[in-house]
């Protein structure tokens, strides 16, 4: 045996096996290109000589026994912040397929994963694998009694949905005939873009959505509409057309905004509505949080910071007394700024208290509308602590709300949105429609577009998620122009037009054998079934098996 | 699929003519029962006050028809006419009906200074007490409705057989207006209140298809916080409610009735002369969109009489008839047994946009295009 000394062996020591993924690497394919070693964005993979000894029984004496042979070989850097996160880049940019990381579910990372005494931080998901929750909720109330069915690429189907205060129709009518003031109301396609900032994203991205988004509504007749994140939004969208397809959020840091209230006077048109966040489902309790090495020139100059610099929002608005004060002021605030024609609603992560929050808005008439964000919505940054175990899951919270709402007759006036897991195993449209049924007037969704329209790597056995550190191997979350420049804004566009071209026929393919075509269903929660007693009796849906 | 019959006429006619006009249109619907409403009676025995409530509905048991009598009097009604059917028992198929309860009351006397709409909601509470009563004690008791000049008979069994069993063909009761379905609720267990036609505060609605939006709108309705907005055994029976609403409640005209439940698209309001108003109608009864193949046909206190077609226009109805006299049947047939002698050129099958008003005076049909203007003075 050999002196312990010898080898190195701390307790933070890791073999490859240790880790989460673990690279195969093939060397009989291996053209010692090095491809993989310079796209690899942790740098874990490296190009090493190796030697090896060859054994050969020679019994002439005037030979030596063994000779030792040179080969090129690849090492995985087994270091903590080292690791390879499984990206796949190495597989993606091999001329030969001889590399790819292989997921290890016994690793023994995660218990070194606090060097220096920082509790693991990532981007991305909350990794959960396995179907969720939305995924087992299927539609059930096929209408074939009296009906023929509807038919999907014939008829017409209106599937649009309504953000902003809609009025009681006694109190419509009454405004109206008086000449009184109407609470602004967009119409606007069920799936929305979730806020992700500019920031998080990078100027590819970013670009790339917002052309998307414009075509969608400019050329195929899809009213769709994304969320900015906290962080502003850059000055020339803020002055263009495009800002109608915009929900420009505030949040606690209340970064950009100095650059929006200067846009004021020069904006062509108002912006869809604005989002006052004040939670997320991410990481209920944090502020957000964009890590110095995203901090670049473009994004410091945005949020009117020096560049380089961690920029964390508070965990609460500076405003922040109580809920009910700070949302009734920051409400009247933004909808005084555009005179009462933007519609204004916070949004909140899930929790046991979101009905409350809603009870509140219901008494505000400036309130437009609820988002709710639940427990496996996304984030750039956070801690993993927080992404895993903290929060609220999206369904059930909708599902009371709205029928908080209904009990007070009122599930009209303030529409609910709801985020977190939409299409976090791929079934966007069947999650979204079906917490539309359970009474949510339509969907954030933030991964999904991430994934559909960006490719992505993120999955929910943590491959990748470093979004956090501006690595993002595809170039979505990074600010540094070598990474994002791979990243071609037309194409994103291009996905995120297939994208929603496929989540409208998806619509209507739900709608059509339910009989319906002539408005969503919100909250036609008759059509709701799931194989699972507890479940479908805390949703109030239908038991089937 | 249910067949539906409705005749107006300045004359008053048998219930009868309708019952056989729908032998006509039997090919296709299960004629699993009849849902039956009257409206501007005449009755052989007796001449009544035009203004005074008549009671319709059953007593299964002598216990219930005594309770009835006990609550009505409790009330300050005064019974002014019972109007006895004569029943061949043996061609009812349900057994537990001891008596048909079709009965003219004077209001009571405390009302007299009441204001139409108190009267009005009176109305309406007593019936839902009767109901109420009827649930509370296995279902002996059913209240269908309780108005001026309507009477309302729901039984299960062939729609012709039960009139002959009811001795309807006997020409002791007339009425202005007759409307007929043919069929009791099967899809689901047969429940009376969950045949159409649906009755509330004078306005009744019969509809054929399903309204798959029923959900929706069943739990919209039911937080208005409005008493009669109740029941909803049948999908049905939200068509008769969201028209109440509309005219009552909203006191819009008729014609929003079909803005509300079928509204224009988008393009189609940005050239509407009211396009404005209507967008925010839209928006403010989004939860009242209705969704399903649907002809639904209504008639209000005042004989009006109408008919919209749903916006998929899956369901075929045919208006027909002459001054004085018209038809309105899911079959052209229908009207064809209704009223023979017209010009049946001048039938009409509404499109999606359409609503056909017959007014009281039933001189002649509306044909209202949702395109077209409507009457709210300053709201465009
Ligand atoms: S999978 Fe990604 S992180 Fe892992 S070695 Fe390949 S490129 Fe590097
Ligand atoms: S590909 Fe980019 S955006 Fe996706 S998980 Fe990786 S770092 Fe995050």
């Amino acid at each position: 045996m050999v002196s312990v000394r010898s080898i190195s062996s701390t307790p933070s020591s890791l073999t490859h096996n240790d880790l989460p993924w673990v690279i195969e690497h093939n060397e009989e394919r291996c053209t010692l290109c090095g491809r993989c070693a310079s796209v690899c964005p942790v740098g874990t993979l490296k190009l090493a000589y190796m030697r090896k000894r060859m054994p050969r029984l020679v019994l002439a004496s005037s030979e030596r026994g063994s000779s030792y042979k040179t080969f090129v070989g690849i090492r995985q850097n087994t270091e903590v912040g080292k690791r390879c996160i499984g990206c796949g880049s190495c597989a993606m940019v091999c001329p030969n397929e001889a590399i790819h990381p292989v997921h290890n579910a016994n690793d023994r990372f995660r218990f070194q994963n606090t060097q220096h005494g920082e509790p693991a931080k990532r981007g991305g998901r909350r990794n959960v694998p396995g179907a969720s929750l939305l995924d087992r909720i299927i539609f059930d109330r096929i209408s074939m009694l009296t009906d023929p069915a509807l038919d999907a690429g014939r008829h017409e189907f209106s599937c649009n949905t309504l953000l902003g205060r809609v009025l009681p129709p006694e109190e419509y009518v009454r405004r109206k005939l008086a000449g009184e003031w109407i609470p602004p109301v967009r119409e606007i396609f069920p799936f929305i873009i979730g806020s992700m900032s500019f920031g998080a994203l990078s100027p590819n991205m970013w670009l790339g959505l917002l052309q998307g988004v414009a075509y969608c509504n400019e050329v195929l007749g899809i009213p769709v509409v994304m969320a900015t994140g906290e962080g502003g939004c850059p000055p020339w969208v803020l002055k263009s057309p495009f800002l109608k397809y915009i929900i420009l959020q505030i949040a606690s840091g209340y970064f950009g905004w100095d650059e929006i209230i200067r846009a004021i006077p020069e904006m062509q048109c108002d912006p869809a509505a604005i989002e006052i966040k004040y939670g997320q489902g991410a990481k209920p309790g944090d502020g957000g949080l964009l890590m110095w090495y995203k901090v670049s020139k473009l994004i410091a100059r945005l949020r009117g910071v020096p560049e380089g610099v961690d920029l964390p929002s508070p965990p609460v608005h500076q405003t922040l007394y109580s809920i009910e004060e700070s949302v009734m002021k920051m409400i009247q605030t933004m909808s005084m700024a555009w005179n009462f024609r933007v519609p204004v609603y916070p949004k909140i992560s899930g929790s046991t208290s979101a009905k409350s929050v809603l009870n509140n808005l219901v008494r505000n008439p400036y309130a437009s509308a609820l988002l709710i964000d639940g427990i496996d919505g996304g984030t750039g940054a956070a801690y993993n602590i927080s992404m895993d175990a903290t929060g609220h899951p999206i369904a059930s919270n909708v599902r009371e709300c709205y029928l908080d709402l209904c009990a007070q007759g009122k599930q009209n006036e303030i529409p609910i949105f709801a985020a977190g897991g939409i299409g976090k195993n791929g079934n966007v449209t069947q999650n979204g429609m079906a917490l539309i049924m359970l009474g949510a007037s339509g969907v954030h969704m933030g991964k999904y577009i991430m994934q559909a329209a960006a490719g992505c790597l993120g999955s929910e056995q943590n491959r990748c998620n470093v979004c956090n550190l501006g690595l993002c191997p595809k170039g979505i979350t990074s600010q540094n122009p070598k990474l994002y420049r791979r990243l071609d804004p037309d194409q994103v566009a291009q996905r995120v037009a297939d994208t929603f071209m496929a989540i409208r026929t998806e619509i209507k393919k739900v709608m059509a054998p339910l009989g319906r075509s002539q408005s969503l269903p919100i909250g036609m929660s008759d059509a709701l079934g799931i194989e699972d007693r507890d479940v479908a009796e805390r949703l109030n849906i239908r038991y089937i098996c | 699929m249910c067949r539906l019959a409705m005749k107006t006429a300045s004359e008053p006619f048998s219930p009868f003519s309708v019952l056989q006009a729908m032998e006509a249109m039997q090919e296709g619907y299960d004629g699993s029962g009849l849902g039956l409403l009257l409206r501007g009676l005449s009755f052989a025995d007796y001449n009544h006050n035009p203004g005074d409530p008549i009671l319709s509905g059953i007593a299964h048991t002598e216990e219930a028809l005594g309770r009835l009598d006990l609550f009505m009097n409790s009330q300050g009604f005064e019974l002014k006419f019972d109007f006895e059917f004569k029943v061949k028992k043996a061609m009812i198929e349900a057994k537990d009906r001891h008596k048909y309860i079709l009965r003219v009351y004077r209001q009571p006397a405390a009302w007299k200074d009441f204001s139409q709409e108190r009267i009005e909601h009176e109305l309406l509470m007593t019936r839902l007490a009767l109901r109420k009563d009827g649930e509370a004690h296995g279902n002996d008791l059913t209240a269908f409705s309780l108005w001026p000049e309507v009477a309302m008979i729901k039984e299960v069994g062939w729609p012709l057989e039960i009139g002959i069993a009811l001795g309807l063909d006997s020409g002791r009761i007339e009425s202005r207006i007759c409307m007929a379905q043919g069929r009791q609720n099967t899809n689901y267990g047969i429940n009376l209140y969950a045949c159409h036609p649906f009755f509330i505060q004078g306005i009744a609605t019969m509809t054929n298809g399903e309204n798959t939006a029923f959900t929706p709108i069943r739990d919209w309705l039911s937080g208005r916080a409005f008493p009669g907005y109740i029941g909803y055994q049948s999908d049905s029976e939200v068509f008769a409610h969201i028209l109440h609403y509309v005219t009552r409640q909203l006191r819009l005209p008729l014609e929003a009735y079909k803005h509300v439940i079928t509204p224009l698209k988008n393009e189609e309001l940005a050239r509407h002369p009211q396009g404005d108003f209507l967008r925010g109608l839209r928006d403010a009864c989004r939860r009242l969109i209705i969704d399903g193949p649907n002809a639904v046909i209504g008639t209000l206190s005042d004989e009006t009489s109408l008919l919209v077609m749903d916006a998929k226009k899956l369901r075929p109805a045919t208006v027909g008839g002459k001054p004085g006299e018209w038809a309105i049947a899911s079959e052209m047939c229908g009207v064809d047994a209704m009223i023979p002698d017209r010009d049946r050129a001048k039938d009409f099958q509404p499109m999606r946009e359409h609503t056909v008003i017959i007014p009281p005076d039933r001189q002649e049909l509306q044909i209202w295009s949702q395109f077209d203007r409507f009457p709210v003075p300053q709201a465009a």
